[in-house]
């Protein structure tokens, strides 16, 4: 039974208030039926014995205090999914947006759950932790910051750099080496169309791909739906993951749209600011979108994350990329000088890491040289950046013999191994190979971080 | 709507007013309740925490989600604060913020592995019979703190059944030897002429902390295995340490290894809004390592408190309070406890968010004014203490409670309000670095930005110990010096390095740049993840740092001779010393010694080529 208000009370931003007449729920989804618009949906964020508060997911605009009937469904944010959704393009409230889509979904038998879309956090004695290596065929990530199944790694990127071509290329190249397949599920938050047919376009042309689910919301979309649609992509990929035992991957691409929208709705509620305006639980919003990532044990599917975010001014330190390092486990960090150089991908790798690979690579599953080659090449890498700033100040000719022969390594470094075409797949032995023959340069006696047996193994022999 | 208020019995109910996130108004309750009080919301099984009480309604913070709850939803007022459930069996398991044992959980709501809201399971298992072994015998004067029994908790753990604090009387009845679940009845005591029953249950609630005797001071060091801390930022037992560290700095996994490899004899692991994978990685090890004192998985004497990120921020407030809780009911055993706790800072960050609803006036960052308070309320908790209980040779107790907690600055900036604010209420500091982070240093502790005040308490310590070499002898705290007074030279030539070159500066300059980058490289830097570099107990440690000064020395001695820096530097030897971490186990430093021998040869080598050099 739903309940029609045919007066509104007060309209602020996104938020509608009404004088409390029923016996609402917290959380619960409304209809707003505006004469001549299309209908709305919002939701109720405050209750108390006068006022009832909705937060309008689309555009208020046209609204007025008695032009609209507010209908109270009684029930919380559901989405309808099916496996009938493989290959749709769907917007932030899960509606086909394309008519490819609308046939695909009227032509066949409907076998849809409804599904509440707040996650649910996992146990965090249900988890299985993630040890199952993602081949990416990018030498810099297999090498440095392996991708685990499983896990949430973001590219933190700037305007202007190549983190779309960047994460097509993963998500084209990715592999597991159980060769079991993946569901791509796009999540476009606040995007420009011309990305959306960019991936679109990358993802269809792979061979690897037979499976893409799309949830659009473009840059002119109310932005408003940019809060809910991390939320629907991700209720989508727990579905296939956890029911349907698929291997997801998800990306959502541009989070800082999202915490943008955040904040706009913190002011609209005249909430306390903490840094930059954000609110204070940017946090936890974040970690309610990262964190439903992961394998849960006895269960086969799992969710892997790659969210993109734009660092403003390229500022690390800004609150969407920290807050995200520390919800994330590592991050790919783009660097806009070594774009200029004309290297892709432009991997800042000191200030990138992937946290769970250290129990994931190994004899067993990559190389048993693979901890050590990655230890080394960042740790003479790190050192070769400081004879560079050395050069600025004393010039190349006052080097000594083991600054120059960093300075040849850090070259080929960036060269060989972290340079790398679009359309380059290596593998993981192809990486290692490339790996060794770049610390050839350096002297056997220098690398500390190998273990003795492996450079007596792999170290290169000398013409 | 359902708008009756009364007293049943005992029991005070009232209804929802309002709701606001995690937050709902209470009405009917507003003139028996007391603040804290835990209340429940009946349809839903979902509990709160009066946090406020006005006239006419009383404010309740909610530790689970609030949607699809309505007005006029009947509450029911608990009339206690949230407490912890105290008994054998705590070990091993691993609870949320209020003590709801995560692994029953999934193990009896199989379907899935989410959190479901209202689940209601008892944190201990009723069930589950211990041996109980009684140490009172019958009409003994007995009160708080005296132990009235023991139960073998697991295999390295006994678990000392301790009379509740403030309780006494003469021993009316004592279970015989046996086996008891923590509900039967195992004691009963009379005073003033009343018998009260007993069993192996405490409650205690997680804001007040639990009495002891008196404080001491603490003398003795926790030994972690992690090298720069050992030797140059070292802990006391009772200490306070805070880690703080931007993100990717290695807080989490300093965290792990501590919990890992510390020689504390309980530890409790808080998880406080991090990442859910953490906590299934840190499980993981746990059940695997081995603790080389028992013999048994290190489980056996670890406690999990885990509230991830995702998990609702009320609990997580909590959380810090209930691991302290559990931590000194432990130590009033007698026990070392070390409490790990990963993220202060997301603690710190759920009291801002719930200030922000409860719309207080923010002091710094949104952060609320009495944040000083709460954190010293936390980190005063600490301490060596002599136990309550009867002073008899058997029962003169010492415990001790170290906290070590983690701390996540924003940006990684040190001047933010929970860092700032941490570092006034902690002993010891332990800063991370970003740029050693990015230099791949790690654990990236800077050695210019930290430090521990407790050095001077624990350096007799050390000094008993007797670990002294033959051919410098340095003890612990002049080791220390020495590398203090190398690091900071280093540091202070760096600046002139960038203007005009290392290989500029005078010989003696030099050696004390070469020497600061060995005790980086082949010392300070220590592999977490390496199965010998992961733990260097003391004897090596000193051994090895010894070898790395003994080499400094006599560089000294050689360029006083007349030989150049590049020729020291060349020595074969100097790789090995730079090896040593991760090539030679704690039980074989007798190696270290053979390094020394050939150190000797190959410098006395070099002398003999620079003087028939000379001569010719």
């Amino acid at each position: 039974m739903s309940i029609t208000y045919k007066k509104i009370r007060q309209i602020v931003g996104p938020l509608v208030f009404l004088k409390n007449k029923h016996d609402v729920h917290y959380g619960e989804i409304v209809k707003i039926r505006t004469e001549g618009q299309e209908n709305r949906i919002g939701q109720v964020i405050r209750i108390d014995e006068e006022i009832i508060v909705i937060e309008v997911f689309e555009e208020t605009k046209g609204i007025s205090s008695d032009n609209s009937e507010i209908i109270f469904t009684g029930e919380p944010f559901k989405l309808k999914i099916s496996n009938d959704m493989l290959g749709g393009v769907f917007n932030s409230l899960g509606q086909p947006i394309d008519i490819h889509t609308k046939k695909l979904l009227d032509s066949e038998i409907f076998t849809e759950i409804e599904q509440d879309i707040t996650g649910i956090p996992i146990n965090p004695f249900a988890r299985q932790y993630p040890s199952n290596v993602i081949q990416t065929g990018i030498s810099v990530i297999d090498g440095l910051f392996t991708l685990i199944r499983g896990q949430k790694l973001p590219i933190f990127s700037g305007q202007g750099m190549p983190h779309n071509k960047l994460a097509a290329q993963i998500v084209t190249q990715a592999k597991v080496l159980s060769e079991e397949p993946f569901l791509i599920i796009f999540c476009g938050i606040g995007i420009i169309q011309d990305d959306v047919i960019f991936f679109i376009e990358k993802f269809q042309k792979s061979g690897n791909i037979h499976n893409i689910i799309s949830f659009i919301n473009f840059a002119d979309d109310p932005v408003i739906e940019r809060l809910i649609i991390p939320n629907v992509a991700l209720t989508t990929a727990e579905y296939f993951a956890f029911k349907k035992e698929m291997h997801v991957l998800v990306v959502l691409d541009d989070m800082t749209n999202y915490a943008e929208a955040l904040r706009e709705l913190s002011s609209a509620k005249e909430e306390i600011p903490s840094r930059k305006g954000y609110p204070g639980y940017l946090y936890s919003n974040f970690a309610s979108i990262y964190e439903r990532t992961g394998i849960i044990k006895g269960k086969k599917g799992s969710i892997t994350q790659i969210p993109i975010l734009t660092m403003p001014n390229d500022d690390i330190s800004h609150p969407i990329p920290d807050t995200t390092g520390y919800i994330t486990e590592g991050q790919l960090v783009l660097n806009r000088n070594l774009e200029k150089k004309g290297i892709y991908p432009p991997m800042e790798v000191l200030a990138s890491i992937s946290r769970l690979m250290k129990d994931a690579i190994g004899e067993k599953n990559t190389r048993e040289d693979h901890a050590d080659i990655s230890s080394q090449l960042l740790a003479s890498y790190s050192n070769a950046l400081e004879v560079r700033d050395l050069i600025s100040v004393v010039g190349e000719d006052s080097l000594n013999l083991e600054q120059k022969i960093l300075l040849k390594f850090g070259n080929d470094f960036e060269n060989k191994f972290l340079k790398q075409r679009f359309d380059e797949n290596r593998d993981f032995s192809k990486t290692f190979s490339i790996a060794w023959e770049v610390l050839g340069n350096i002297p056997k006696n220098q690398l500390y971080r190998i273990h003795q047996e492996f450079i007596d193994k792999y170290y290169p022999k000398q013409v | 709507m359902m708008k009756t208020s009364n007293q049943i019995g005992h029991i005070s109910v009232g209804y929802i007013s309002a709701i606001n996130g995690s937050l709902i108004d209470v009405k009917g309750i507003e003139n028996h309740t007391r603040l804290h009080d835990l209340i429940k919301i009946s349809n839903h099984n979902i509990l709160g925490e009066v946090i406020q009480i006005y006239s006419e309604k009383v404010i309740v913070q909610c530790y689970e989600n609030t949607s699809n709850l309505s007005l006029g939803e009947k509450v029911i007022d608990l009339e206690h604060p949230l407490s912890m459930e105290l008994a054998p069996g705590l070990l091993g398991k691993i609870f949320d913020g209020i003590q709801r044992p995560l692994d029953d959980i999934y193990s009896q709501f199989k379907d899935n592995g989410f959190l479901k809201r209202g689940v209601e399971l008892p944190p201990l298992s009723r069930k589950k019979k211990w041996h109980f072994i009684p140490k009172k015998h019958l009409n003994e004067k007995i009160s708080g703190g005296d132990i009235i029994g023991i139960v073998q908790e697991t295999s390295s753990i006994k678990h000392y059944i301790l009379i509740p604090p403030k309780k006494f009387g003469t021993l009316t009845f004592i279970a015989e030897e046996g086996d008891y679940t923590i509900e039967d009845i195992i004691y009963k005591l009379k005073e003033n002429g009343q018998e009260n029953s007993f069993n192996m249950i405490q409650k205690w609630p997680v804001t007040k902390r639990r009495p002891f005797y008196k404080k001491e001071k603490a003398t003795e060091p926790l030994i972690t295995g992690i090298r720069v801390i050992d030797l140059l930022f070292p802990i006391a037992k009772g200490g306070t340490v805070a880690v703080p560290g931007g993100f990717g700095t290695g807080k989490t996994v300093i965290q792990q290894s501590l919990a890992k490899w510390c020689d504390a004899d309980v530890i409790v692991f808080v998880g406080c809004g991090e990442r859910g994978n953490e906590i299934a990685d840190s499980l993981k090890d746990f059940e695997k390592l081995i603790d080389p004192r028992s013999g048994r998985p290190l489980l056996e004497r670890v406690l999990i408190i885990a509230n991830t990120s995702n998990m609702p921020v009320s609990a997580r407030e909590a959380s810090i309070f209930s691991g302290i809780t559990i931590a000194e009911y432990y130590r009033d055993m007698g026990y070392d406890v070390a409490l790990m706790a990963d993220s202060t800072s997301r603690w710190a960050e759920s009291l801002r968010e719930i200030s922000g609803l409860l719309e207080e006036m923010p002091a710094e960052e949104g952060y609320p004014a009495y944040l000083p308070s709460k954190l010293s309320s936390f980190y005063e908790r600490a301490g060596v203490v002599q136990t309550l209980g009867t002073n008899n040779s058997e029962e003169n107790r010492e415990g001790s409670l170290t906290i070590i907690g983690s701390v996540s600055p924003p940006s990684g900036d040190f001047s933010e309000p929970v860092t700032a604010t941490t570092k006034r209420f902690v002993q010891a500091f332990w800063a991370l670095d970003a740029r050693l982070a990015y230099a791949k240093h790690y654990p990236a502790i800077n050695w210019l930005d930290s430090y521990s005040n407790y050095s001077e308490y624990i350096s007799n310590w050390w000094n008993k110990k007797g670990i002294s070499g033959d051919e410098l002898e340095l003890n612990w705290q002049e080791c220390r010096n020495q590398v203090n007074e190398i690091l900071s030279k280093e540091n202070n030539l760096k600046n002139v390095i960038q203007l005009i070159g290392e290989e500029n500066l005078p010989e003696d300059q030099q050696l004390e740049l070469f020497i600061a980058k060995i005790i980086k490289e082949g010392f300070l830097i220590q592999n977490a993840f390496d199965n010998v570099d992961n733990y260097t107990d003391v004897d090596k440690l000193m051994e090895q740092i010894r070898i790395i000064l003994l080499l400094y020395k006599e560089a000294k001695e050689l360029l006083n001779q007349g030989i150049i820096i590049e020729e020291i530097k060349e020595l074969k030897i100097i790789d090995d010393i730079l090896r040593i971490g991760s090539s030679i186990p704690n039980n074989e430093i007798s190696k270290i010694a053979k390094i020394t021998d050939k150190l000797f040869d190959e410098i006395k080598a070099l002398k003999h080529t620079h003087i028939s050099m000379g001569e010719k």
